[in-house]
This record gives structure tokens, sequence and C-alpha cells, in this order.
């Protein structure tokens, strides 16, 4: 009797949580457009009110999925009851329905922690953020409600069981991919409502890049893990072995995530200098229209309407006119309300300045490339001009010379001086490094392989660049001429340097280092990668790359809603130093009757060991397919250290410090009352 | 006030987009004529996946409706499709692939990926045409994989499916199809 009655317990908080949401979006608005206080101090409470209601609306739909609801659609077409309660949980989410709830609890979520840790903004200011991310909030509550509601029934013909979830979405990286992808998406939503916040406000002074910095940053993290989940589900579970498709929703992530690190590095200018004021809101409003695009391109079935599933249209056009509403009407402000004034705070040719703003331009044109490449088969479609396929040749004949152009500038980058700096200094800080890399980076391939090959030598110069780099403005930064009112010994006025570099010179260095890294893992997989397909039986073995591989046994396995047949590998090192066993198997999924490869993995930081069972050719014998992948780890290390950087420059305490604003006493009264009321 | 109109360009810009979007909401793929429809299957003549050294051309779909599919092992669609693919082999559908575009350093590897999707995902096939350079791909006016394509005994192409086949379109539209021109 319970069972039954929570999805419509869901169904009503839903309800709720979407009016409360009109709530937070309206009054707040028009109380700062008409200085009310009263009607702006509705913004928290409903902010936090609107997150406790889609709380509940998604605690009930985890709860049908747990207790096995097959009354809910959703739940029918999602799940199974013998599907292990982890997957159960994670199912709420391996479906339109649940994923489009996901994204708006988060969005809650975002915007009570917006409204918690806003107590030194001006009111004004807060009450506009809070109203704009309501806005978001309305149209999403309203996109699952009217289109795509999770607690839509099936009575009274409940079925007896779930169609089960798509066995492809039953593995751990599943679990946490979603949720971490759309920390990163909905969280520039932040940045987004700041940015518009200011435009609404006029106050476009470098006050407002301060407070979204942070948030920014972390949005940037989530994101970068989620992808980097998203890579390694790709690689162990499709059993392939790749770890990028330039696939449309791939593409979908990386859009806003190359946006956003054009966002990030604008924002420290703006903040920092003052300039790039226009820019920097432009970048803002683009990085959460692209989260929004990829939500629509993947959710829509425009662009895989020709690649995958078909899907509900009316979905499509909400989306679109979701779309069409924030990104039109943000970009119309913009044209409105963005900085008339040109720039102050002019800088030369050779600085930290030009050098970020050549790292934004190539960061946007990266994104545009993707961008175009993406929706490229929509544009000839629409043109009646189709006779190209877009594929991994476009990306990658476009995006690897950008990504080397980038790692350039990337290196002079923080060596280089804000304003103006002589060519001849900047040489004689990093012409050792740049020598360093490029002798070492043309070296070793031959060490590694014995044989040189351009490409491997052009993408670890690059990666050794950017390390020898920063180790060299470490150096600098550290040395004693640097902190030149010190007379104790090198060796300590080092030391104490060092503890005076802030968190957000290390947030840098991580992050700088964190590419490094992933451009050597995707160097040397894309270059060195072993692959063998062979028939194999028990008995049969395999030399590879110095290793034995011999097939000891083969036998029937049954899991909790799978049949599998399993192969033990028994893999020897030539000098027989290690020997151990790996098991490969190919699963039955019994509800859909999908078969899935199940690959054995073998990890290691230098290379990867990966099996695949492939069909079986007769009786005893299977087609086997065995990869060697070298530092394909390093692709998710270096993405792993990136995001520990973005959160370790959160920690720095500027971003901690009240009332740190300087304010710039403007004429508009609303301003100026505003100041006001944060000093007082 | 120029300056102002420059400012108006990422709002153009993304309207354009949003235009281009729309109309992508409208247009169902799976309608859209093929120029060939009607006509004579391109000529061509190219080795087999699995044997280099055995060259088929436009007469292997002589003789029998056949349906020929356009896939790639770069294509993610292309796996999820091929359950339909199996099913419709298993239903005495004669099933002819294209192995599209194939990746790969060299003839060798290329056919090594094309070879593996097929053992780690089945093969419906009863011939797999080898396309690496896109050349019969281009003469069929293939714009994406999979693309699907029904010939009938004669040679003709009768019917043309852009996108993934779903479970629901085999019974609904590319069995009845294939029955119509028998």
């Amino acid at each position: 009797m319970v069972i039954e009655t929570i999805p419509e317990i869901g169904h009503f908080a839903l309800i709720i949580a979407l009016l409360m949401a009109v709530l937070q979006a309206v009054l707040p608005l028009a109380g700062a457009a008409t200085r009310r206080p009263l009607w702006m101090a509705y913004a928290r409470p409903m902010a936090a009110g609107q997150m406790a209601f889609v709380l509940v609306a998604y605690g009930c739909l985890t709860a049908s999925f747990l207790l096995d609801d097959f009354s809910v659609i959703t739940v029918a077409d999602n799940s199974n009851s013998m599907l292990p309660w982890y997957y159960k949980f994670s199912a709420v989410w391996g479906n339109h329905e649940g994923s489009v709830l996901l994204w708006s609890l988060i969005l809650g979520g975002w915007t009570f922690a917006v409204g918690c840790f806003s107590r030194a903004l001006p009111p004004d200011m807060v009450a506009r953020v809070l109203g704009i991310m309501g806005l978001v909030s309305t149209g999403f509550l309203a996109f699952v409600l009217f289109t795509s509601n999770p607690f839509a029934r099936m009575l009274p013909n409940v079925p007896p069981d779930g169609a089960d979830l798509n066995p492809l979405l039953q593995d751990v990286g599943l679990i946490i991919h979603p949720p971490m992808l759309y920390m990163g998406y909905v969280g520039f939503s932040v940045v987004f409502a700041f940015a518009i916040a200011a435009l609404l406000g006029g106050r476009l002074d470098a006050a407002w890049t301060r407070w979204a910095r942070p948030w920014t940053n972390i949005a940037w993290a989530f994101l970068t893990v989620g992808i980097a989940l998203g890579s390694w589900w790709a690689y162990y579970e499709l059993g392939w072995g790749g770890w990028w498709f330039w696939d449309p929703v791939e593409n979908a992530s990386l859009l806003p995530w190359l946006a956003g690190t054009a966002l990030i590095h604008s924002l420290a200018v703006t903040e920092k200098r003052g300039t790039f004021k226009s820019w920097t809101v432009l970048l803002a409003i683009v990085t959460f229209s692209l989260s929004l695009m990829g939500t629509f391109l993947v959710r829509s079935g425009v662009l895989t309407s020709v690649h995958a599933f078909a899907n509900d249209p009316s979905r499509g056009l909400f989306i679109l006119v979701l779309l069409g509403i924030t990104v039109g009407l943000s970009l119309l402000l913009f044209a409105l309300r963005a900085p008339r004034v040109s720039q102050p705070g002019a800088f030369t040719w050779l600085s930290r300045d030009a050098l970020l703003l050549v790292n934004n331009i190539l960061l946007v044109v990266m994104t545009v490339t993707v961008l175009l490449g993406t929706v490229y088969p929509l544009l000839l479609d629409a043109l009646n001009l189709g006779k190209i396929s877009v594929g991994p040749p476009y990306f990658n004949a476009l995006f690897v010379p950008l990504t080397v152009i980038l790692c350039v500038f990337m290196g002079l980058g923080p060596s280089a001086r804000w304003k103006h700096m002589k060519g001849s200094e900047l040489a004689r800080r990093l012409g050792l490094s740049g020598v360093a890399a490029l002798l070492i980076g043309a070296v070793i391939p031959l060490l590694y392989h014995g044989e040189w090959s351009p490409k491997v030598s052009i993408g670890l110069v690059c990666a050794l660049w950017l390390v020898l780099s920063l180790i060299r403005d470490l150096w600098q930064k550290t040395s004693r001429s640097s902190t030149s009112s010190n007379t104790r010994s090198l060796d300590t006025g080092r030391l104490n340097a060092i503890k005076r570099l802030t968190p957000a010179y290390w947030g840098m260095v991580l992050g700088h280092l964190g590419l490094a890294v992933t451009i050597v893992g995707v160097t040397m997989v894309s270059n060195y990668a072993v692959e063998r397909n062979v028939r194999m039986g028990v008995g049969d073995s395999l030399e590879l790359a110095g290793m034995t591989f011999t097939m000891t046994a083969l036998d029937e396995r049954r899991g909790p809603n799978y049949l599998s047949d399993a192969a033990t590998i028994e893999v020897r090192r030539g000098d027989n130093t290690s020997r151990f066993v790996m098991t490969p198997e190919k699963r039955l999924y019994i509800a859909r009757g999908m078969p899935m490869t199940q690959v054995a993995l073998k990890p290691g930081l230098f290379h990867d060991l990966y099996i695949a069972m492939g069909e079986e050719l007769d009786g005893d014998t299977w087609a086997m397919r065995f990869q060697i992948k070298p530092f394909v780890r390093w692709l998710w290390l270096g993405a792993l250290m990136m995001a520990i950087g973005g959160l370790v420059a959160v920690a720095d305490r500027r971003y901690r410090r009240r009332l740190a604003v300087k304010e710039p006493p403007l004429p508009s009264p609303s301003v100026e009352s505003s100041a006001r009321e944060v000093r007082a | 006030m120029k300056r102002r109109l420059l400012l108006l360009l990422p709002l153009v810009a993304f309207l354009v987009l949003a235009v281009f979007l729309y109309r992508g909401l409208s247009i169902n793929p799976s309608e859209r004529e093929s120029a060939l429809m009607a006509r004579e299957f391109p000529a061509f003549s190219l080795s087999t996946l699995q044997d280099p050294q055995r060259k088929v051309d436009a007469s292997l779909l002589e003789g029998q409706v056949t349906l020929v599919n356009v896939w790639g092992s770069w294509c993610p669609t292309c796996r999820q499709e091929m359950p339909q693919l199996l099913d419709l082999a298993e239903r005495g559908v004669r099933l002819v692939g294209v192995d599209y575009k194939e990746q790969g350093a060299d003839d060798v590897a290329q056919r090594a990926r094309g070879t593996a999707f097929l053992q780690q995902f089945g093969n419906p096939f009863e011939v797999n045409i080898f396309d690496p350079d896109g050349s019969l791909g281009f003469d069929l006016g293939v714009y994406g994989a999979p693309e699907t394509f029904l010939v009938d005994a004669e040679g003709v192409i009768r019917y043309h499916h852009t996108g993934y086949i779903t479970a629901e379109d085999v019974d609904q539209i590319i069995l009845p199809e294939v029955e119509k021109w028998q």
C-alpha cells in the first residue's frame, strides 16, 4: 500500500518544487529591480525549499526502483527484480526521465550551496544570482513534469517484471560518471548566473569574477572527472580498448569543458587586471549555453536521430525552446549591456595578458572546431548537401595541431609578466627548458621503441615543454632575487618562498602538469599500442611483447542476472619472473538477451594488458583479442591532476576574505545602496 | 555604435545555429528519399573484408533481395544496430555489409579492426565489402554510418534507411519492404 503511493508523493513534490522555483525566480529578480528587500529575501528560503522538494521527488523515484515498483513506467523499462540493489540505485539516472530529474536535483544543490556561501555578497547580487538560477530550475522542472515525467504509471496492467537496465550501464564507472558530468554541466550555471546578474545590475567591475571563480573551478573540476570517467568506462566496458570516439555525446561534454577552460583563464585576467571584461561575460554565457546545448543534443535526439535511438520530438522542441530563451535572452542582454568603454590597462603583445588572450582564442577555436564537427551532419542535411561524414579523422586533423600550438603558449604563460615583458628576458628564462624539451622529446622514442617517430616526438616535446617550463618558473619564483628582502641562507629562503606560493599558483601548476601527463598518455597509447586477434582453445598460447598468454580453462558461470563463458588465461613474463591469471568473459544478460564482453584488464602505470573474448568459433575455440596499451592510465591520471588542480586553487585565501571587494563609486543608485548595505 | 553591433554577433551566430537545430528536429532522416531510389546499385570493384584477394562487384547483389548495410568499427551506433541485423539474418534476409572508412595505419590494421568488430558483435553478413576510402559510400551518397539499402533481385535500390534500424523498424519497415520486393 505504501509502495504504491510513493510515486504519487514524488510527483506531488515535483509540482511543489516547480512552484517554488517560479517564486525563487520571479520575486528576487523583481525585488532587485525595484529595490524591495522583502522580495529579495525570498531567494534563499525558496532555493532551499525547491532543493528539498526535488530531493524528496528524487528519493521517491529511487525508492520505486529499489522496491521494484514496476507500475512506474521508468522502473519497468529500466530495472528488473534480479538487478543487484546498487544498479537499481544507479538505474535511476540510467534513463532519460531520471537523468533529467538528477540534473534538476544537482541544479537545486548548487543553488542551495550558492545561497549558503554568499553571506558576504551584496543582497541584490545574491537575489539576482539565485533568481536566475531559479529561472533555469523552472525551465528544467517544467521540462521534467511536462515532457519527461518519471512518475508516469502503467495502470492497471502492471508488468510482472522489468525489462532490465541496459547491460552496458551495469557498471561501477557508470554509477558515478553521469552525476560527475552533471555536477560540471550544471555547476557552470553559477558563473552564468553571476555574469547575468552583473549585466542586469550594471556592475561589470572585477568583483563578480572574484565571487564566481571558485564556483567555476569546482564545476570545471567535476566536469573534468566526469569526462575522464566516461572515457575510462568506454575503455574497459565496450571491449574495444578505445578511449575516445568523437561521438556526439562525448563531444557534448567536451564542448563546455573547452569553453570552461577558456573561462577559467579569462576570469583570472578580469579579476587581476580588470581587462577582458566583456569577453569574460561572453565566455560565461557561452560555457553554460554549451552545457545546455549538450543536454539538448543528447536528449532531443537531433543528432542522434541519425545515429542512435529515436526519441519523442516534443522533448526536443521543449529543450530547444528552453535553450533559445536562455541563450537568446542572455546574448541579447550581453549585446545591450556589455561594457561600452574600451579596456583600461593596455598591454603589449609579449605579456601574460597577451598570452592568455592567445590561449583563449585557441580554446575558442577548438570549441568551434568540435562544435562544427558535431553539428555538421545537421547543417549538411538542412542544406541538402549531404555527402560527407564527419569522423575521427576530421577531429584529429584539427584538434591535435591546435593542442600543440596551445602547449607552446601554455609553456610561456606562467613565466611571463603582466602588461609587458621583454622578449630577451622571456627567452633567457625559458630557453633552456625549450631546448631540453626538444632534445629529450626527440630522443625518447629511440630509447623506448628503437625507432624515431615524429608524432611521438611532437607529443612528448609538448609535454616536456610544459613540465620543464613550470619547473623553471617554480625555480624563478622561489629564487632569492624574487624575495629580495630575505637575507638568510639560500635553502631556507627557497623553502620559505615555496611556502609563500599561493594555492592558486599550485592549482595552476597541477592543472598544467595534468595536461602534460594526459598528453604523454595520448601520445604513447596512440602510437605504441599492440593488438593481436587470435583463435584460441584450451591449451593454446600466444607470445606477445615478451609475454606468454596460455588459455588454461574455459567454463560456464552464472551471475545474478547473466550467464557467462569465462576463459582463464595464464600470463607469464618471458623471464618467468611473474605469473598471473586473467579471466575475460562473454556474458549473456538474461532479461534482454543481450551479449556483453567483460574485458580482463591488468592495469599498470606503464602498460595495461587487455584481453577481450570475441565470439565462439566452434565448440571449444574462441576468437580472442589481446592488446597492450602503453601509458593508457596516464590519460586519466592527468585528468585527475587537472581536476585536483582546479580544486586546490579554490582553497586560495583571497576567495575567503570577506568584503575584499573594492567598489569603485558608480553613479547608479542601486549600486550605492547595495554598497552601503555591504558595509553595514 | 559599431561596437554595439559587434556585440550582437554572438546572438546572431546562436540564432543561425538555433534555426539549424530546429530544422534538425523536424527532419526525420529515415524518410529522406535517396537520390538513388529505383536506380541500379552503383558499380564498384572492391575486395572483401575477410579476403584481400577476393574482388567483388555489383553482380554480387543480383539474384536475390539483399540488404546492404554500411557500417564501420568506428561507429558507436553500428554496435547498437547489430542485434537487429543478426535478427534479420536469422529470419532469412540476405545481408551484405560495407565496412566503410575503417581507420588504421595500414590495410592490415584496418581489416583487423573491421574483423574484430564482427567478432565482438556478431556477423550477420554473407559478405563484407571492404571500403576503407569510402568510394562506394560516396557513390551511394552515404553521409554517416549506419545506413542501409534494400536492393532487389535485379540489383536496383528499392529502399534507403538512414541511421539506426530499431527493433520496431525490423518488423514495421524492413521485413515488409523485403517481402514487397521479393
